[in-house]
């Protein structure tokens, strides 16, 4: 017998937990089908956390069934961001599949992109970085140095699957009117896999101590708020990378959010009201992580994170002598 | 003896001729070896310049693997001997190069939009230091202390553990910024 889950008909990173209520209970030789006949809409997260789906049930004798979006412009849009192209590895597709062409959507920065080595940052960043600069500052009205930003975010978030995970995740770069929260554009990066997840990363340094209250959320905390790493020990720079994450949606008033097994933490801005830890939430494997950077509209330059190393003292250029 | 590293050759030489971004921490890796390998061939030169002026992109992993990793191992009593100058640092590398100084509570000297610049964790009293003997260096300690109004005796540890952290180097009787007269490169 073939278990069918509804995927919502708005897939973002909130209805997504829709699909992992629906399929966390299910024995792992479960056959499925995951009915996406009924989407209108999917965030990048939305689309790359759908392939770890497949991914998850990897051990399953049998693919995961997938029926495609009914709605033309929704396969067509959903083809157009490269899901199809991924999708058709891992799931047995049920209904009409759009012919795959080069994506030229505008609003798509990067096309659903693997990641499993390092060479695969070095070419997310680098096909990223023009069409990133128009977006960002020539659409968003971000300050010029966003760009550089935005690219060193992106490859830190993507590092964290080629060093953490244990097995590859996709990366996707949309941007879009985000009208429910916002009324404002906003491009949005979600990198999501299904491997190993912080709490287990974490557990594999030779210095953990687990604790009673040891958990998804209380990894969670300590990866993304204290910037723990299991390659801290014996190096102390490492662990950086998130931190420096959260540093460039302080910035640049973003919000950044991250699921791994049963839990969730969000770093929320003055325009959002997410809930900053969420717990006891169905399992699903691995981390999926989401960051959004609205347009500017009418505030200030953004200033430099009091963060900085020389906060305090200005910066050289600025000397008054 | 001076020797110059074009950090972008060295990562086209080193990881892949096609990139110009320096990302992920196998490439920061991989450049610093490269990078230390040089400086030992050429038998520890005086000052060795680390220019970034050819990449495109940093991030925060390769700025510890390189940055912070290199003025470590010089920060080290078995380190190579000699100085680190940076140069070719542009805006958008900042974040990531100030981030790492401020984790491992580093600093380094860059050439940075026509002058020499300290970056990183140095104090106050400190910089106040650095800045008179990279305005009027080489100089000796005697005339730092009346430029500053401090103790002459004062003047000499701040200048000696500026030294110490190779932000200044022993010129004669008196310091000067590695690789610099008056604030020139030399």
């Amino acid at each position: 017998m073939t278990t069918v889950i509804t995927v919502p008909p708005s897939l973002d990173e909130t209805s997504f937990e829709a699909i992992v209520e629906q399929l966390a209970p299910l024995p792992p030789d479960e056959k499925i089908l995951l009915d996406a006949r009924h989407v209108r809409w999917a965030s990048p997260f939305g689309l790359t956390s759908l392939l770890c789906v497949a991914q998850a049930r990897g051990d399953s004798a049998e693919r995961v069934g997938f029926a495609v979006p009914e709605n033309a412009d929704t396969a067509s849009y959903w083809s157009r961001t490269g899901f199809f192209r991924h999708a058709a590895e891992l799931f047995e597709l049920h209904g009409s599949v759009p012919r795959s062409r080069d994506a030229h959507e505008s609003s798509v920065l990067l096309e659903i992109t693997p990641i499993v080595k390092s060479d695969d940052v070095h070419g997310v960043v680098g096909r990223i970085r023009e069409k990133s600069a128009d977006i960002l500052h020539g659409q968003l009205g971000l300050d010029a140095a966003v760009t550089g930003l935005f690219g060193m975010t992106l490859s830190e978030a993507c590092q964290n699957i080629v060093e953490h995970a244990g097995q590859g995740g996709w990366v996707a770069v949309q941007t879009y009117k985000y009208t429910k929260r916002l009324g404002r554009r906003v491009v949005v990066i979600a990198v999501c896999d299904a491997g190993v997840g912080f709490r287990k990363s974490l557990e594999s340094a030779p210095n953990h101590r687990k604790s009673d209250r040891w958990d998804d959320a209380m990894a969670l905390e300590d990866a993304v708020l204290r910037a723990t790493s299991r390659f801290r020990h014996g190096d102390s720079g490492r662990g950086q990378g998130l931190a420096g994450i959260r540093r460039f949606i302080g910035r640049w008033h973003g919000k950044l959010s991250v699921r791994s097994g049963t839990a969730r933490i969000a770093i929320t801005p003055e325009w959002d009201e997410d809930e900053p830890m969420r717990e006891s939430l169905p399992f699903f494997p691995g981390s999926q992580m989401q960051i959004i950077i609205p347009e500017r509209i009418g505030e200030p330059a953004a200033k430099k994170s009091a963060a900085s190393a020389t906060a305090g003292r200005p910066r050289p250029r600025e000397r008054s002598s | 003896m001076s020797l110059l590293i074009d950090v972008g050759t060295v990562l086209r030489g080193t990881v892949c001729d096609l990139y110009s971004n320096l990302v992920t921490r196998p490439t920061g890796a991989a450049v610093r070896t490269a990078i230390e390998r040089q400086v030992h061939e050429v038998g520890e030169p005086v000052v060795t310049t680390i220019d970034f002026s050819q990449v495109s992109l940093l991030d925060f992993s390769c700025a510890d693997e390189i940055v912070a990793k290199l003025l470590l191992r010089y920060a080290d009593d078995d380190g190579p001997r000699g100085y680190l100058l940076f140069s070719g640092i542009q805006e958008e590398h900042l974040d990531p190069i100030e981030t790492v100084l401020e984790h491992h509570k580093l600093a380094l000297v860059s050439w940075f939009e026509g002058a020499a610049e300290l970056f990183g964790c140095v104090d106050q009293i400190g910089r106040l230091h650095w800045e008179a003997v990279r305005d009027v260096g080489p100089v000796d300690p005697l005339t730092v202390s009346t430029m500053l109004g401090t103790a002459p005796t004062e003047s000499e540890e701040i200048l000696e553990r500026l030294r110490h952290r190779r932000l200044l180097m022993r010129w004669d009787d008196g310091f000067t910024v590695p690789g610099m007269v008056r604030g020139q490169l030399t």
